[in-house]
């Protein structure tokens, strides 16, 4: 192999005292995909900010392709050709494809200021071609899917001459097809010698691309392994630095009577005669490709969407829910796929997020009782084991875990016998996932009826009963969780047969 | 929203700035730091506080209210002009604060059912009210009315205990909202609307309710400061009002309420109207052209932000 184009060593960083990095090594050579990985806090992000120069190092050395470094703002890294993709993306969704890749380098005549729009558009095409996708350079950056607009994202980065490609969780919101074309570019990028540090969470994921990985725990660097040479129970192992067991635990519910039934829900356009039902202490698994309508149709069933036509019967009885809180008023949670978009209010703080779909209860002529409301809360906090220096904290200060405890908090504090979750594990470490698959098993041996909508099949497979598999709208198959694999439901999931 | 550090610092800024300025005027004025003159600014600064009060829960939740001035007018004109034609003072103020409350009302259902965003609506009903009052009052001040109605006098001109009535109704006000804020589900479902509109609805809040709530609360104390300056001027002006709006979130924003919703307190608010009077009032004791007094205002604004901003970073 070659030498590292990016040499990392014994990097130290501390906020306030508090020690985030500790000796940490990292390198990433040309032509490689390399994954760091960690739990959430362990300082991925952080040493990802050290190289690039948002933050200084406290001690250790930063070498790039062989020179020692101190950057002081982004722009330096990038000169060097250091270029970070972000989670959120940042194209703007109102300009053309071309101009979001030369922004604020547009080509122009002269000084001018007036641009050449067919000259960049040209240069966009050759940028574009390069990641062997075909994507209209004139065409409205909005117009593109999420995994389009990434790509354009990627072309932007490269049209700067970089040379190392940092990814912060790239698929976490790319359907799968669109993750294969994702492959297909970095596969294109290594060719090319680029860098590539991969960040996330989805093991498969890594294990398909990444030719290293890196872990980090608690801001300590604990190992660099070749992913040839080792398999997922190690890399777990690892980042939480203990046995986590099982990645799903065994369950031991009983199945009791049907809870609630779906028959031909209908709304024009997005899904189509869905009908299905789940009995007490089930969970219902539901996949499909992202765009499928499984959102929708569960947004539909918690009353955060207006269906067409279709009836919803809970213990038998036909009922209308016009609106979550008539949701609510049935017993049926609904754990949006969305956290920070849908489920929390980010700036109030964990108690208040806490409390907010029970705050009526908790008042007396609309006064809310503040030692009623610190009891339930303390004991949320505690059930849940939820990572809080205290309830008053602004929700936003947690980790992406912690946050997501709060949410499944908030709505096991109103006593569910429904619960529907949306991609409950989403941008969430492993440590806190199997934390989170043990409050579902829980929750089904008390009786609460369960749906989940996931995009990772593993999960599906490994904590559902039955599977829904949605396609285009449609049901196109209800399986029973016994003998099946990945590729029946994917099959179902492109709208093959199951 | 409730940790050490924001009660501290938020809650003392603005203050620490109004002892500022109230220093810095007692040394430039003689007449500034006399019983006479805060019993004067006080009673001016409640107007704008009972208006500010009710901004300060309609930019908690995100939203602006450019109509308050337009009520305040509206039910100002009712109010009087019902008590010209023969009616007694107290079912006159009624009517005045049913009038204002409606007005809100009508604010937040075009604004939650309607769909159209606050600023655009209220600028709508602004100049719609407005033009209303010139219709009602034909354009012409509304005078000589209840000159004998002791409660209707009492309202703008009255004392109790020794405090000018208007300053009670707005300490009375004060605290009360400053309970409802602080201790009940219209209060925090308030803040979360602000937080997270999305959220709080796919939590059960019925947020359209909520804000109809509070446009209402908003156009009744907005009447209640029309009646008061009707009482206080003996008469009902057409133009009453005009760009009181503007004071109103001056002082919201004075005292460190965010624009974006989600994030304030009403005692900022407090706290905002008075820096806002006190200026006017020292603006005007030291003989600083009125011209002048704008400019400075402005400053003194944009001033309050900045460093509101610095201590955010």
């Amino acid at each position: 192999m070659t030498k590292p184009f990016v040499e990392m060593r014994g990097i130290k960083k501390a906020f306030h005292q508090h020690v985030v990095l500790n000796d940490v090594d990292f390198e990433v050579r040309a032509g490689e995909v390399h994954a760091l990985m960690g739990e959430n806090g362990a300082g991925k992000s952080t040493l990802m900010k050290v190289l690039t120069g948002i933050y200084e190092r406290d001690a250790g050395t930063v070498l790039v392709d062989g020179r020692e470094v101190h950057y002081r703002h982004p722009k330096e890294a990038e000169l060097d050709g250091i270029s970070v993709i972000h989670q959120e993306l940042t194209i703007i969704p109102t300009l053309s494809v071309a101009e979001n890749i030369f922004l604020g380098r547009e080509s122009t005549i002269g000084r001018t200021g007036i641009i050449r729009y067919q000259e960049m558009e040209k240069q966009a095409e050759v940028y574009l071609k390069k990641l062997g996708i075909h994507i209209d350079p004139s065409e409205l950056a909005g117009n593109l899917s999420v995994g389009k607009q990434q790509i354009v994202e990627i072309a932007r980065v490269l049209s700067t001459n970089a040379k190392c490609l940092i990814m912060d969780e790239p698929t976490a919101a790319l359907t799968e097809r669109e993750i294969q074309t994702l492959f297909e570019v970095i596969r294109t990028l290594k060719q090319q010698g680029v860098a590539i540090v991969y960040i996330s969470h989805r093991m498969e994921e890594i294990f398909t691309i990444c030719d290293r990985i890196s872990v980090l725990r608690d801001g300590q660097f604990i190992g660099t392994k070749r992913i040839a040479e080792t398999n997922f129970d190690e890399i777990v192992h690892m980042m939480v630095g203990r046995q986590i067991g099982e990645r799903f635990p065994k369950r031991n519910a009983t199945i009791g009577e049907e809870r609630m039934r779906v028959e031909g829900l209908t709304q024009e356009g997005v899904f189509e005669n869905v009908s299905f039902s789940v009995r007490a202490g089930e969970i219902l698994g539901v996949a499909g490709l992202m765009g499928s309508g499984r959102t929708e149709i569960m947004e539909a069933v918690f009353g955060a969407r207006k269906a067409d036509v279709g009836t919803i019967y809970i213990d038998g009885q036909p009922v209308s829910i016009p609106s979550p809180r008539h949701a609510i008023e049935h017993g049926i949670a609904m754990i949006t796929e969305d956290r920070k978009q849908k489920g929390l209010v980010l700036n109030m703080s964990v108690r208040e997020n806490l409390t907010l779909p029970k705050s009526e209860q908790l008042a007396t002529a609309g006064v809310i009782q503040t030692v009623k409301e610190k009891e339930l809360v303390s004991s949320l906090i505690k059930k849940l084991n939820i990572k809080t220096a205290s309830p008053e904290l602004e929700v936003k200060a947690l980790s992406g875990g912690n946050q997501q405890k709060v949410v499944f908090g908030k709505w096991l504090a109103m006593e569910p016998r429904i619960l529907i979750l949306d991609e409950p594990t989403r941008g969430v470490d492993v440590g806190a996932k199997k934390e989170i698959y043990e409050i579902m098993n829980e929750l089904t041996a008390q009786g609460v009826a369960i749906i989940m909508v996931s995009s990772e099949l593993p999960e599906v497979l490994g904590m559902s009963d039955r599977i829904m598999v949605v396609h285009e709208g449609k049901v196109r198959a209800i399986l029973e969780n016994e003998g099946i694999d990945q590729e029946t439901i994917m099959r179902a999931a492109t709208g093959g047969k199951a | 929203m409730e940790n050490k550090w924001n009660f501290d610092v938020k809650k003392l800024g603005p203050l620490i700035g109004f002892f500022l300025l109230c220093i810095v005027l007692s040394i430039l004025s003689d007449s500034f730091l006399t019983v006479n003159n805060w019993m004067n600014v006080l009673r001016q600064v409640s107007i704008n506080a009972l208006i500010a009060f009710g901004m300060t829960f309609v930019i908690l939740t995100g939203g602006i209210d450019l109509s308050v001035g337009s009520v305040l007018a509206l039910s100002s004109a009712i109010t009087a002009g019902i008590m010209a034609s023969g009616t007694n003072g107290f079912t006159a103020i009624i009517i005045g604060l049913l009038a204002g409350f409606l007005m809100g009302a009508l604010n937040g259902v075009v604004i939650t059912k309607g769909r159209i965003a606050p600023f655009i609506a209220t600028l709508a009903t602004m100049t719609m009210f407005r033009g209303l009052t010139l219709v009602y009052t034909d354009g012409r001040p509304i005078t000589g009315f209840a000159s004998d109605d002791i409660l209707f006098q009492m309202m703008g001109r009255g004392y109790f205990l020794g405090i000018p009535v208007p300053v009670v109704f707005m300490i009375v006000v004060y605290v009360a909202l400053y309970f409802v804020l602080k201790k009940t589900t219209f209060g925090r479902h308030t803040y979360a609307i602000g937080g997270n509109e999305e959220a709080s609805r796919l939590s059960g809040i019925r947020v359209d309710r909520l804000k109809i709530g509070i446009y209402s609360l908003t156009g009744g104390l907005s009447a209640l400061a029309g009646i008061i300056l009707t009482s206080r001027l003996n008469s009902a002006q057409p133009t009453a009002g005009t760009a009181y709006e503007l004071d109103a979130i001056a002082a919201v924003v004075l005292g460190g309420t965010s624009l974006s919703g989600g994030r304030g307190w009403i005692f900022g608010t407090l706290v905002g109207a008075l820096i806002i009077g006190v200026l006017n009032n020292g603006l005007n004791l030291l003989n600083v052209s009125s011209f002048y007094q704008q400019v400075i205002k402005g400053l003194v604004i944009l001033l309050a932000v900045l460093l509101d901003r610095r201590k955010e970073a």
